[in-house]
């Protein structure tokens, strides 16, 4: 350039336009592969997003969701209101909460025993039975549950009645509903979380072990001092992420395993939405709490990251 | 880990440690193996654990196999499983690739704005909506494209692209190549273990879908497996399964279970692959920027 005259700003611009467009004509190739993939999400995860504003508007299939009139947030305070707001919310967070809490104490200890353990061949066992049921569809493990649970012939009632007592109807029995969703999760994927503890076991320096074993530590005090702080970083991580979608309680397994009976303490915000919406075509309303589902759990997944970032130097995304 | 003279508290954790993973492997298998004892019930026996071997009754099987309700759903179990690993992986690596190369111009809004949709779910109905304005419901296409792309096997595929040595790409593209030539040739080569992995995720995930298809489909005829199974297992159905005087031939758990049985093999086949290759993928998918 002639230094006679300073540089003015439209030139350059103009020039890093056309720098920019011979980059992307460059790239051509790559802008056609990305194509089919940014159309899925524009279509089945942009698209819902501005059908949402149905949560908004009185929607009639036949007036379709631009011309369907606006109610403002009538469809919002109508469930704030109702009676089972607090019901709905109440399952899905002890639900949820169980869940965390007797869920993640099982997959440590699997992991530990699977970690300190001297005999491989056990380790190995265990391993590749605990992992099949995260595999099972939930509708295979209700069979699973019909047979251990069942009035009639299930298992543990076959135990109760050898016992003298009364059978329990688990599964349609509100005082133990819960409990039965709870387990069967822990069941089904306590050996699957066990795989992010024992791979941070073993990442854990054998140095260490070994020079503790040296000093005279015992096993439970290698385990104490050496294992579960090699393990907290993960933990953090871990119980954060699961606060984070603390409102999906197990939509797929509720749907599977509930009925009539127990809606008073197994129905979730999911399976609200999915009877209200599908089955009672209250598409509106279905849609508001669908949608006050999503901004919670939106804004609870960015603390949970913010969280993790700051306390464990990682985060979740 | 060295066996040297132990201390009796040494002892104690070891037995401790060793009894409590065969307490998991009980609970783990006790059920499972219930389920079949129970599949194998005669008439006028109660379940046991123990059914002896000589009392074993495959009528429930026999029942079962000859049911063309199950093999149609069967075929449309394969259908929906190998159709919807082919869609999804095809649409997860031809979006990886691009999002993988730093010099892309505009790549970082392209991956945030797949992000969002992670963090952020419209819901079922806006969802339902547009499956139901595309024309596609009680179609497969609904339940094959509406969970084609998971972002998390995207990212997990990106990342596995990003960690490929750049030097290999380089010299390709000066050999004349383009970029689909470089995927193609130089790329996806490479990349066996992590489209086996991807695949199996898409493929386990397709294979065990019973909400989609009830969501979508109407017609029975088009319902894969698990859907039957949860007919069968709820009783609403059993005499659909079982034709005419059929049902007396064994008891009707013992058909539940045998149902149960048979829907769970094919995944316990493949089950060894799927162990090899999930626990990489769990331990790789790290899904970072």
């Amino acid at each position: 350039m002639n230094p006679a005259y300073p540089s003015k700003p439209a030139p350059q611009w103009r020039q890093s336009l056309k720098h920019l467009a011979r980059s992307v004509w460059r790239h051509r190739v790559l802008y056609l592969m990305l194509l089919p993939g940014l159309l899925y999400f524009l279509i089945f995860r942009y698209w819902p997003l501005w059908n949402a504003q149905i949560a908004f508007r009185d929607f009639q299939p036949t007036l379709g969701v631009w011309g369907s009139p606006w109610v403002g947030l009538q469809h919002f305070l109508e469930f704030f209101n109702s009676y089972y707001f607090s019901q709905l919310l109440v399952n899905t967070l002890v639900i949820s909460v169980a869940k965390i809490a007797l869920g993640i104490p099982p997959a440590i200890l699997l992991a530990i025993a699977l970690h300190e353990t001297s005999r491989r061949f056990l380790s190995r066992a265990v391993q590749t039975m605990s992992y099949l049921p995260h595999f099972l569809s939930w509708v295979i493990v209700y069979g699973i549950l019909l047979a251990m649970l069942s009035p009639s012939e299930g298992l543990i009632n076959s135990g109760l009645r050898a016992l003298g007592l009364e059978p329990v109807p688990f599964l349609t029995s509100t005082a133990t509903f819960q409990p039965v969703v709870v387990l069967s999760e822990v069941w089904k994927e306590t050996g699957w979380s066990a795989i992010l503890f024992l791979a941070a076991l073993l990442s854990i320096n054998p140095a260490l072990y070994e020079a503790a074993a040296i000093d005279g530590a015992s096993r439970w005090q290698q385990v104490r001092h050496i294992s579960l702080p090699g393990i907290v970083d993960v933990l953090v991580l871990v119980v954060l992420l699961k606060i984070g979608s603390i409102l999906d309680a197990g939509f797929h397994q509720i749907f599977v395993l509930y009925s009539l009976p127990v809606y008073s303490v197994g129905d979730i915000i999911d399976t609200w939405v999915y009877r209200q919406g599908i089955q009672n075509f209250q598409f509106s309303l279905a849609t508001a709490v669908g949608l006050f589902k999503g901004v919670i759990g939106l804004v609870l997944i960015v603390v949970a990251n913010r969280l993790a970032r700051r306390f464990v130097g990682t985060g979740l995304y | 880990m060295a066996k040297k003279a132990m201390s009796r508290s040494d002892r104690l954790f070891e037995w401790g440690i060793d009894a409590f993973l065969v307490g998991v492997l009980v609970v783990t298998l006790v059920p499972m193996w219930y389920v079949a004892m129970v599949s194998l019930l005669p008439f006028g026996k109660s379940p046991s654990l123990l059914l002896p071997p000589w009392e074993w009754s495959f009528a429930a099987y026999a029942q079962l196999i000859f049911q063309p309700t199950i093999w149609r759903a069967a075929l449309n179990s394969l259908l929906l499983t190998f159709g919807g690993v082919l869609i999804s992986l095809t649409l997860t690596v031809l979006a990886a690739y691009p999002l993988s190369r730093r010099e892309l111009p505009g790549r970082g809004f392209i991956v945030g704005l797949i992000l969002f949709t992670f963090l952020f779910n419209a819901g079922l109905i806006p969802t339902f909506l547009v499956v139901k304005d595309l024309g596609l419901l009680n179609t497969y296409w609904s339940v094959l494209l509406n969970g084609a792309v998971s972002v998390y096997n995207l990212l997990v595929m990106k990342t596995f692209f990003q960690s490929l040595p750049e030097s290999l790409e380089e010299a390709a593209r000066i050999d004349g190549a383009n970029d689909w030539q470089v995927l193609r040739h130089v790329v996806l080569p490479l990349s066996r273990p992590i489209l086996l992995t991807i695949g199996l995720f898409y493929g386990v995930a397709n294979w065990n879908n019973f909400f989609e298809p009830i969501l979508f489909l109407s017609d029975r005829s088009l319902m894969p497996l698990p859907v039957v199974l949860r007919d069968i297992l709820t009783g609403l159905n059993v005499a659909e399964y079982v034709e005419g005087g059929a049902a007396q031939a064994a008891p009707a758990e013992a058909l539940k279970m045998a149902a149960v049985v048979l829907i769970t093999l094919p995944m316990l086949l493949v089950y060894p692959w799927i162990q090899r290759y999930f626990t990489k993928g769990v331990l790789i998918g790290s899904v970072k920027e």
